[in-house]
């Protein structure tokens, strides 16, 4: 292990190893702090990034910060690393390589190609380098497209996840969050379900009631219900109708243990879902969600700050095709994010990462009650993660998530930020809203009167 | 049955869920707005109050309890510290008393006192009315500052094979009196999430008391009989019965052709 120094006026700022150099040059978050690997000073900080930004990315193929014998996580990073995607910026240090991707240079196609190439050490440390809006521009010129029953990803779209969440998983009152949901043009990434119990009966039922809303009204939409994947294969044995697999990852083995996952249950997950060749316009049928300061929580960040752990999920995430990936940003709460400041960098991290990794990245904006955040900060992650071009974004029924707890986003935010940003949702979806007369002459979704047409028609009940 | 005029109406019977809001454009209308402005001042307030414990002891007689504090000395260290908030301070940890329980109930504060002082006591009692003699089971333990792993403590020096810690979880803005319980299977520091069993959203607009125990019962007799719990531990129990039985079976039937 290469001792780093860096002389700043009088003081020398010593870094015993590359992991304190990532985690000194890390933005102040709580989580490190916690963890008692964050710089203890302002200087130091910025000490860390200019030795961070003089270091070969090269550095990052040699030296490993969680050992290769003792993390599958790890050798699934170096064995899947593809040279020849690498070459073009092999000879970069970290600080070049953050000018070349702020480049003209570095196209949609470049980045594009340049994906394989590159470990979620190197993007970790390439996005301690950048200011949020550098994270916005860069993640703005990827691309990572996928497809089930829609096409999410597209440039100029922006997704959405519904979540129609209830405290018992009663189904009439999640089919009333989704019909809600539906006449915001909400749930074209997934209609995804957080099971307040993870029971394989009512996760069979909750997906037999998704599925029926799907086909009574031939939504091109998939669903998904968030149990342990366990549950969810499990489900797949019994004949449930299940279009995606759901799974929390992290970025050490140790982690995924916390999960109960391992490499070998996700491909059998993935497998098994596969065989069920549910998709209509592909086959991508995994759903990770992942979120900063997970390891640290499960006691299995060996000492790495918990952005760079974060990105290696991302890693595992990758080597599944998923047809979705979000980070849970501020949901984990204050003692990894401590504010909206925190939970906002966090948020443009982990899109710009996994998008540099080819990872079809999307978000919940959110936060908790005992955060120091609240909507207006959401407001600005929400149109900046937009602008950016994440490929979805979650939205519960009045920002107020009543199972989890939570505050995410409203289905008004979603709306609102499409017609703002004139990004409409999945092609196949955008069809639907069409054909069904949602739509008004300038293609937005209006707020349609309680006895139109089309509430009625929704909701069940004959025009008056 | 005025519904006519609020095509939500028999909706808003089903979830407590902001459903059938209103638009102003694409925004929310101000009434709306101030009243999720509202909920969110009160759970942020809720977030710093503290169990009366007294009262807790009082509610849970005629059964035997005691009271431990983690080695977060107070709520804003507890709100930046999990660590300190998973381990005992020490004169806690030395004042337990040592036995042989099949199953041990520790009451943890979390991140909701009203959770805690509202559902604790009962659900408690509901289960020893449902557990009978089958389980020894030790005295009521109420840690203070406390977090879901310091049941492994508690449980492992108090000798206990299986630990159910009941929790104040985080307030929702329609929530803020949620409880938790998480199951474990002989107790010691350095668990995993995924050994736990965990039932959540214990309150009067959730889970009901009476199916909470149910489950918890199912589940402590199951995990005594198998020696173990988490994700091997599947409930393999028919849907849950919620608040809303009446509504429930109509889900189907609410989804219409246009």
């Amino acid at each position: 292990m290469a001792v780093h120094t860096r002389d700043l006026g009088r003081h020398r700022h010593r870094f015993d190893d590359l992991k304190a150099v990532m985690a000194c040059a890390s933005p102040r978050r709580s989580g490190d702090e916690l963890a008692g690997i964050a710089a203890d000073s302002d200087e130091r900080r910025v000490a860390a990034r200019m030795v961070l930004a003089d270091l070969p990315l090269k550095t990052f193929l040699n030296e490993t910060l969680i050992p290769y014998e003792t993390d599958e996580v790890t050798r699934l990073i170096v064995d899947s690393h593809d040279a020849e995607a690498f070459r073009p910026v092999a000879h970069m240090t970290v600080g070049e390589f953050r000018d070349w991707l702020l480049s003209y240079a570095a196209d949609t196609a470049a980045l594009a190609s340049l994906a394989p190439g590159l470990t979620p050490e190197m993007v970790a440390a390439v996005s301690k380098l950048m200011r949020n809006h550098d994270l916005v521009c860069v993640a703005a010129k990827c691309s990572v497209v996928t497809r089930f029953r829609t096409t999410i990803g597209l440039p100029g779209r922006l997704s959405s996840r519904l979540q129609p969440n209830h405290p018992t998983d009663d189904p009439a009152g999640i089919a009333a969050s989704t019909l809600d949901g539906l006449l915001y043009g909400i749930g074209d990434a997934v209609i995804g379900i957080n099971p307040a119990t993870d029971n394989v009966p009512a996760c069979v039922a909750l997906l037999e009631m998704l599925d029926a809303v799907r086909t009574r009204f031939d939504i091109p939409v998939q669903s998904c219900v968030l149990a342990h994947v366990t549950t969810t294969i499990q489900a797949i044995e019994r004949g449930a109708p299940v279009d995606l697999v759901f799974q929390s990852i992290a970025g050490t083995e140790k982690a995924n243990r916390g999960f109960g996952v391992s490499l070998a249950l996700l491909t059998e997950a993935r497998d098994a879902a596969k065989s069920l060749k549910r998709g209509t316009v592909g086959d991508n049928v995994m759903y990770f969600e992942t979120g900063q300061g997970s390891a640290l929580s499960a006691d299995a960040h060996f000492g790495v700050d918990q952005q760079t752990v974060e990105a290696r999920a991302y890693a595992v995430a990758r080597a599944f095709d998923p047809l979705l990936v979000n980070t849970v940003v501020g949901f984990i709460g204050p003692e990894y994010l401590y504010d909206a400041k925190q939970i906002t960098r966090a948020g443009l991290e982990d899109h710009f990462c996994a998008k540099l990794l080819g990872v079809p990245m999307g978000c919940d904006a959110c936060y908790t009650n005992h955060a120091e955040a609240d909507q207006d900060d959401m407001d600005v992650l929400m149109t900046m993660l937009a602008t950016a071009g994440v490929n979805f974004l979650i939205a519960v029924p009045g920002a107020d998530d009543v199972m989890l707890n939570y505050q995410s986003l409203s289905y008004h935010d979603v709306l609102g930020l499409r017609h703002l940003l004139k990004r409409p949702p999945a092609p196949e979806f955008e069809a639907w809203l069409d054909k069904a007369g949602w739509l008004d002459e300038q293609r937005r979704l209006p707020p349609w009167p309680d006895r139109s047409l089309v509430v009625s028609a929704l909701l069940g009940r004959a025009a008056v | 049955m005025n519904d006519s005029k609020d095509p939500w109406a028999r909706f808003r019977q089903a979830t407590r869920a902001r459903i059938g809001l209103g638009r102003s454009g694409d925004a929310l209308p101000t009434t709306a707005l101030l009243e999720f402005q509202l909920a969110h001042a009160r759970a942020r307030d809720a977030v710093h109050s503290a169990v009366d414990l007294d009262r807790l002891a009082a509610d849970l007689a005629p059964h035997p309890s005691l009271r431990v504090h983690s080695a977060a000395p107070d709520r804003a260290t507890y709100l930046r510290r999990p660590d300190l908030g998973r381990r005992l301070d020490p004169a806690s940890a030395s004042g337990l008393p040592a036995g042989d329980w099949d199953l041990l109930f520790v009451i943890a504060d979390g991140l909701s006192a009203a959770a805690v002082q509202v559902n604790a006591a009962p659900l408690v009692h509901a289960c020893f009315e449902r557990l009978g003699k089958t389980l020894r089971v030790g005295p009521v333990v109420l840690a203070e500052q406390a977090r879901v792993a310091l049941g492994d403590a508690v449980g492992a020096a108090m000798g206990a094979r299986l630990v159910a810690l009941l929790v104040g979880e985080r307030p929702g803005l329609s929530a803020a009196d949620s409880l938790g319980v998480y199951l474990t299977w002989e107790p010691k520091p350095g668990r995993a999430d995924s050994e736990r069993n965990c039932i959540s959203n214990i309150h009067a607009g959730g889970l009901p008391i009476g199916a909470a125990a149910d489950k918890l019962c199912w589940l402590a007799t199951e995990a005594a009989r198998l020696k173990l719990t988490g994700v091997a531990l599947k409930e393999d129990t028919p849907s849950l019965v919620g608040p809303d039985n009446d509504t429930k079976k109509q889900g189907p039937d609410l989804i219409h052709n246009p």
